[in-house]
C-alpha cells in the first residue's frame, strides 16, 4: 500500500516513468543535443573520443603486431617516413624492437580502462559521501567536509604517489590512489546541490508522501543535482588519464612491458636524444585523448549550465 | 577584518592536525611492517628487527607515538633521514630555494602570459585571437607535461643546443649559496657567465611548470573579464564617452582581477604536483625531485616530512590567498 501511494506521489511530481515523463526526458535529450552541437569543438571532441573508443575495442583486430612481441633486428627503427624506416613499422619501433603503433592501440584501452574505473570510483563514492553530508548536516557534515579538506590540502599527484608507493605500484594501485584523490570534488559538489535542493517544495511533497530518507536522498533529490556531476566526472576522466600516465611515467603506475602510454614514455626516456619518435608519439596519444574530453566537457558545461545559455 | 583571520584559522588547525594524523598514520595503517618500512630494510634477523622496534619507537602505544611526533612538529623536528640520517628540515630548508626559484619564475610566467593574452580574448570576443588563445589554453591544460618537457629537451637540448639539459647551473661555477635562489647568487658571485649559465638552466623547466597555470589563468582572466565587460558602470563608463583603453584597462581590468588573483594563488597547489614531474625531467634539485627520490629509496621519514611541509605551504599559501580577497572584497568577510 505504501509503495502505490509512493509511486502516485511521484508520478503526480513527474518523477517515475510514464508517457508524460518519457516525451520530457526525450525533449530535455534533444535540447542538450541542441546546445551541444553549438560548440563545434566539443562536436570535433566527441568524435575523437568515439574513435578512440572504436581504436580500443578493435585493437586486436586493426594492431598490426603484437604490442609486447620483440623483434630481433628492429632496434629503434624509424617511422616510415624517415630514412631507414619500414612500413612494417608505421611509427618505428622502441629500443627493444616492439611496434610502437601497436602499442600506441592497445594503449587506448589501458587509458580508456583507467578513466572509466578512476571515474566510476570517484563518483560512487564521492556522491554518497557528499549526498550523506549535504543531507544530514551537523556534524556528520563537519567531519566530512575536514577529512575532504585534509585530502584537498596535498598536491594530488603527490599524494597518489605516496599512497601508490606504499600499496606496491601497479596499475590498480594507481587508480585506487587517483579515484581517491579526485573523490573530494564529488562530495563537495554533491554536497552543495543537495543542500541547494533539500528545501524545495517537491521534496517536501514527497517526504509528506511519506518518503525514506535513503529514497529521499537518491531518489527525489539526487537526479535533481546531475547536471554539475556531469561535467565533473569529464574533467575527471580527463585527469585520470593525465595523472596515471605520470605515475606510470614516474615508474609507479603500470608496470613494464604494460603498453600504457605514460609507462612507455618511462621506458622512452634515456633514449630521447637519439630517437624522437619513441618519445613523441606516446605522448601525442596522451595529449589528442586528454583534449577531447576535455573540449567535449566544455560543450557539456555549455549545454548543462542554464545561466549560459543563450535563451 | 579580525574576527574573518581568526575563523579561518579555526578551519585550519584542525585541518592541518588531520594532515600530520595522515602523514603520520600511512606507514602505520597500510599493508606492511613499519619498522621494515621506516628502516628500509628488506631482510632482518629479529634481533635486528627487535632492536629497531626499540629504536624507533614503536613498542609504544600508537597514540604516544603520535603525540611525540607532533611534540616535535611544532619544535620544527620532522625526523631524521633514515638513508643520510640528516634531519629532514635541514634538507627542505636546502631544497626548497630551487623548488620556490622555479615556481616563481613560472608563476611570474603565467601571470605576464595569460593575464594579457585573457584579457585580449575577452575584449576581441569571437574573434580568430579569442578562438586561438582559447585554443591554445585548452591544448596546455590537457597537456601532459613530462611529456611536454621531453619533447622541448629534444628540440631545445638536442637539435638546436641552446640550453642545458639538466640541473641549476654549469660545474664551471661554484660559489657559496647566499640567497638559495641561483639568479640572485650568481649575480653576486661576479663570475663572468654565472648568470646567464643560471638562466640558460632555468628557461626550460620554467615554461614546462608555467603551462598549465598559464592555461588556467588565460581561461580564467577571459571569463572573468567578459562578466565584468557586461556589467552597468562598464556601460556607464562607455557611454560618459571614456577611451576603450581607459574602461578596459581602469574600470573593467580591476575587478575582473578580484578572481583571478584567487585563481593564481590557488595555482601553488598546481605547481607543487608540476614541481615532482618538472624537476625530476630536469634533474632540478628540488623539493619536488627530493620527494621523488625518497619515495624510490623507500625513506619513508622524508616523505612523511615532506608531505607535512608540503601541505603546510599550501594550506598557509591558501589562507594568505583568502585573507587578501578579504581584504580586497569586503562581500565575503561575512
Amino acid at each position: 500500500m505504501a509503495t502505490t501511494n509512493l509511486k502516485e506521489a511521484d508520478a503526480a511530481i513527474g518523477l517515475e516513468g510514464g508517457p508524460v515523463v518519457d516525451a520530457s526526458r526525450r525533449a530535455m535529450l534533444a535540447e542538450f543535443w541542441y546546445y551541444f552541437r553549438q560548440n563545434r569543438g566539443a562536436v570535433l571532441g566527441l568524435w575523437v573520443f568515439l574513435l578512440i573508443v572504436a581504436v580500443a575495442i578493435l585493437a586486436p583486430v586493426i594492431a598490426p603486431h603484437n604490442p609486447t612481441a620483440q623483434v630481433r633486428g628492429a632496434f629503434l627503427v624509424p617511422p616510415a617516413w624517415e630514412e631507414g624506416g619500414s612500413w612494417d613499422y608505421i611509427l618505428g619501433t622502441d629500443a627493444v624492437g616492439r611496434d610502437i603503433l601497436s602499442r600506441l592501440i592497445y594503449g587506448a584501452r589501458f587509458s580508456l580502462f583507467i578513466g572509466v574505473v578512476v571515474v566510476t570510483l570517484a563518483v560512487v563514492v564521492g556522491v554518497v559521501v557528499g549526498v550523506i553530508a549535504g543531507y544530514f548536516r551537523g556534524a556528520v557534515d563537519t567531519v566530512i567536509m575536514r577529512l575532504m579538506d585534509i585530502i584537498l590540502a596535498f598536491p594530488s599527484l603527490l599524494l597518489a604517489l605516496v599512497l601508490v608507493a606504499v600499496l606496491g605500484p601497479g596499475l590498480m594501485n594507481a587508480m585506487i590512489a587517483i579515484a581517491l584523490v579526485l573523490q573530494p570534488h564529488f562530495v563537495r559538489l554533491t554536497r552543495a546541490a543537495v543542500m541547494a535542493e533539500k528545501n524545495r517544495d517537491y521534496v517536501t511533497a514527497a517526504k509528506v508522501a511519506g518518503a525514506g530518507n535513503i529514497r529521499l536522498m537518491f531518489k527525489t533529490i539526487l537526479p535533481n543535482c546531475t547536471a554539475p556531476l556531469i561535467v565533473q566526472a569529464t574533467l575527471s576522466f580527463s585527469n585520470a588519464i593525465l595523472d596515471a600516465a605520470a605515475l606510470g611515467f614516474l615508474g609507479m603506475g603500470a608496470q613494464p612491458p604494460t603498453p600504457e602510454w605514460g609507462t612507455m614514455l618511462a621506458e622512452a626516456r634515456e633514449f630521447i636524444l637519439r630517437a624522437w619518435w619513441v618519445v613523441t608519439f606516446p605522448g601525442l596519444a596522451i595529449l589528442i585523448t586528454v583534449l577531447a574530453i576535455n573540449l567535449m566537457g566544455d560543450g557539456l558545461r555549455d549545454a548543462l549550465d542554464p545561466k549560459l545559455k543563450r535563451s | 577584518m579580525f574576527r574573518f583571520l581568526i575563523r579561518r584559522l579555526a578551519v585550519l588547525i584542525p585541518t592541518f592536525l588531520g594532515v600530520s594524523i595522515i602523514a603520520f598514520a600511512f606507514i602505520r595503517v597500510l599493508p606492511g611492517d613499519p619498522v621494515m618500512l621506516m628502516s628500509g630494510e628488506r631482510v632482518m634477523s629479529p634481533e635486528r628487527h627487535a632492536a629497531l622496534t626499540r629504536e624507533l619507537g614503536f613498542d609504544r602505544p600508537i597514540w604516544i607515538q603520535y603525540l611525540d611526533y607532533i611534540g616535535g612538529v611544532v619544535q620544527g623536528d620532522f625526523g631524521s633521514s633514515i638513508v643520510t640520517k640528516r634531519p629532514v628540515m635541514d634538507d627542505f630548508l636546502a631544497l626548497f630555494p630551487a623548488t620556490l626559484e622555479l615556481s616563481i619564475c613560472a608563476i611570474i610566467l603565467a601571470v605576464a602570459i595569460g593575464v594579457p593574452f585573457g584579457v585580449l580574448a575577452a575584449v576581441k570576443r569571437g574573434s580568430w585571437l579569442d578562438q586561438s588563445v582559447m585554443g591554445f589554453a585548452l591544448v596546455g591544460y590537457s597537456m601532459p607535461i613530462f611529456w611536454w618537457g621531453l619533447l622541448l629537451i629534444i628540440l631545445f637540448s638536442g637539435v638546436l643546443q641552446w640550453t642545458p639539459v639538466s640541473g641549476r647551473i654549469s660545474l664551471l661555477y661554484f660559489f657559496p649559496p647566499v640567497t638559495g635562489f641561483m639568479l640572485i647568487d650568481s649575480l653576486l658571485s661576479g663570475q663572468a657567465g654565472a648568470f646567464k649559465s643560471a638562466l640558460s638552466h632555468l628557461i626550460l623547466p620554467t615554461v614546462v611548470l608555467a603551462t598549465i597555470p598559464l592555461a588556467v589563468i588565460a581561461r580564467q582572466t577571459r571569463s572573468a573579464m567578459l562578466e565584468v565587460l557586461g556589467e552597468d558602470y562598464v556601460r556607464t563608463a562607455r557611454a560618459k564617452g571614456l577611451p576603450p583603453r581607459r574602461v578596459i584597462g581602469l574600470h573593467a581590468l580591476r575587478n575582473a582581477l578580484i578572481p583571478v588573483v584567487t585563481t593564481i594563488g590557488l595555482q601553488v597547489g598546481v605547481l607543487m604536483a608540476g614541481a615532482i614531474l618538472t624537476e625530476t625531467i630536469f634533474s632540478w634539485p628540488g623539493i619536488g625531485k627530493w620527494m621523488v627520490d625518497s619515495v624510490f629509496r623507500r625513506d619513508y621519514a622524508v616523505v612523511q616530512g615532506g608531505l607535512l611541509l608540503i601541505a603546510g605551504i599550501i594550506m598557509v599559501v591558501n589562507l594568505i590567498v583568502d585573507v587578501l580577497y578579504g581584504l580586497i572584497n569586503p562581500r565575503i568577510r561575512h
